[in-house]
């Protein structure tokens, strides 16, 4: 079964996967965890800011965003973005847009309603006497958030925040429907192109394998250390 | 934006020739469903067993559905989906895999089992989670009364997790119908595929996934409030079964 299985294939094509594909990959894991964060602790706040219109807005695009297959957000941001591009610089055209860049919008908007999720469940774990005291020594809103909150959210939820970035991680391989070259992309390539798709395939599952598991093992590691603080 | 719009684009002819546009949306929606639907009976039929196993005392039972879950949550679906429709076929004997290459609507059945095997790693970690949920001393009184422990998980542990975990198992059954979509790269023409044929054929890009938007929406409420119902008929007084 494995008797002309060939490994000199994947030796060759190490450069091009790892420098060129799992760059890709961990470039736009890395930025899209980071700005999923950002705008979905935002959304987080606007669910929880006492404001219905707001609340509803946000929970509106959470519940869109959650409800729709990502191949299809991949789609649809893949062609809205150069309007998007258009209608926010003002020019007489659709924006060309790169493959990075609009794969980076893509996930930062569909990963927010996640993390956005894992982040009101945070606030919502903090007990109302934090909010309260901070607000005693008359902090403001944005302060309480700021220095009292949002870091104690930020750290009871880092264990869930970090396997979504895992979740995110083997998700980014869905960008090959664009055929964009990031890590599975590259091996699909070098796959079709040399017919060598056992091999291939193979070594990519085995590399995304190593990764996730280390990741998630680590994970599993960080939640026993921290779990006893309370 | 320069932009044309035509929402009458739906009703007007495809060009494949199986109707209109609307047509093609549907005859997508429909296999979406029917994959959903194949996938999840695979998921919950491997994952309740896998989830059963973690549970019992035993350490080589516990350490194989461990290594089951581990194996199919650690990689993207894509790539199990690509393993399964690519590689699988050139590692059997020959005979084999000349036999699952010429299989019609290969696509439809790997997606079903990829999809299904997929999910059932997920669906275990709810059962898991369902029967440790329960008191200890369920199991223990259960015992005591003379049951055997495969009767325990018939009569007494399973009927309760199961039904504690029915809110994660509907989100579970939506992540299935989504992750359909992931097939479109092995040539299943299911909802997302006709939408992107649409949009090719006629150029009418926001249209067709709008179109193909809504009927995602419409699929998950239809689910949500059927879910809803059932987890009602089946609530055990006393509990807080769901929110």
């Amino acid at each position: 079964m494995f008797a002309n299985f060939d490994f000199d294939v994947i030796r060759r094509s190490l450069g091009y996967l790892f420098f060129d594909g799992m760059t890709f990959t961990l470039t736009l894991t890395g930025l899209a965890a980071l700005g999923g964060l950002i705008f979905g602790t935002l959304i987080a706040l606007m669910r929880l800011s006492g404001f219905k219109l707001l609340g509803r807005i946000a929970g509106l695009y959470v519940d869109l965003m959650r409800s729709l297959p990502l191949v299809l957000v991949i789609f649809w941001f893949y062609f809205l973005v150069p309007y998007l591009g258009q209608w926010l610089t003002g020019s007489s055209r659709p924006v060309r847009v790169g493959a990075f860049t609009s794969s980076l919008v893509t996930f930062i908007m569909f990963e927010a309603a996640y993390f956005s999720e894992i982040m009101r469940a945070g606030i919502q774990s903090i007990s109302k006497g934090q909010p309260a005291a901070a607000n005693a020594l008359g902090l403001t809103y944005a302060q309480t958030m700021r220095y009292v909150v949002l870091p104690q959210a930020f750290r009871n939820m880092l264990p869930v925040l970090l396997t979504q970035t895992i979740v995110l991680f083997q998700d980014t391989s869905l960008v090959y429907v664009l055929s964009i070259p990031d890590f599975l992309g590259a091996a699909s390539k070098v796959a079709q192109r040399d017919g060598r798709l056992v091999e291939m395939y193979l070594f990519a599952a085995a590399v995304y394998f190593a990764i996730s598991s280390a990741a998630s093992f680590s994970v599993r590691r960080l939640q026993a250390r921290i779990s006893i603080v309370r | 934006m320069n932009y044309h719009w035509n929402w009458r684009i739906f009703w007007e002819p495809a060009p494949n020739g199986t109707g209109t546009y609307l047509d093609m949306l549907l005859t997508g929606l429909v296999l979406t469903i029917e994959t959903a639907i194949c996938a999840w009976i695979i998921a919950l039929a491997f994952g309740s067993v896998v989830g059963v196993l973690r549970t019992l005392p035993s350490k080589t039972a516990s350490s194989v559905s461990f290594a089951y879950v581990e194996f199919f949550r650690n990689l993207p679906l894509l790539v199990q989906l690509f393993v399964w429709f690519f590689v699988l076929p050139e590692i059997l004997p020959q005979s084999w895999g000349l036999w699952l290459k010429q299989m019609p609507n290969a696509p439809f059945y790997t997606a079903a089992i990829g999809i299904g095997l997929f999910m059932s790693a997920r669906v275990a970690e709810q059962t898991r989670a369902g029967i440790n949920s329960l008191p200890r001393g369920q199991k223990l009184a259960a015992t005591a009364l003379g049951l055997t422990t495969a009767q325990a998980y018939r009569y007494v542990l399973l009927p309760m997790a199961f039904r504690i975990i029915m809110p994660p198992l509907t989100s579970e059954f939506l992540s299935t119908i989504k992750n359909t979509s992931v097939a479109i790269t092995i040539g299943l023409i299911e909802l997302t595929a006709e939408a992107r044929a649409m949009q090719e054929f006629s150029f009418q890009v926001f249209e067709a996934f709008t179109a193909a938007t809504v009927l995602y929406l419409l699929v998950n409420i239809v689910v949500v409030t059927a879910m809803r119902f059932l987890e009602r008929a089946i609530a055990i007084p006393g509990y807080i079964t769901g929110k």
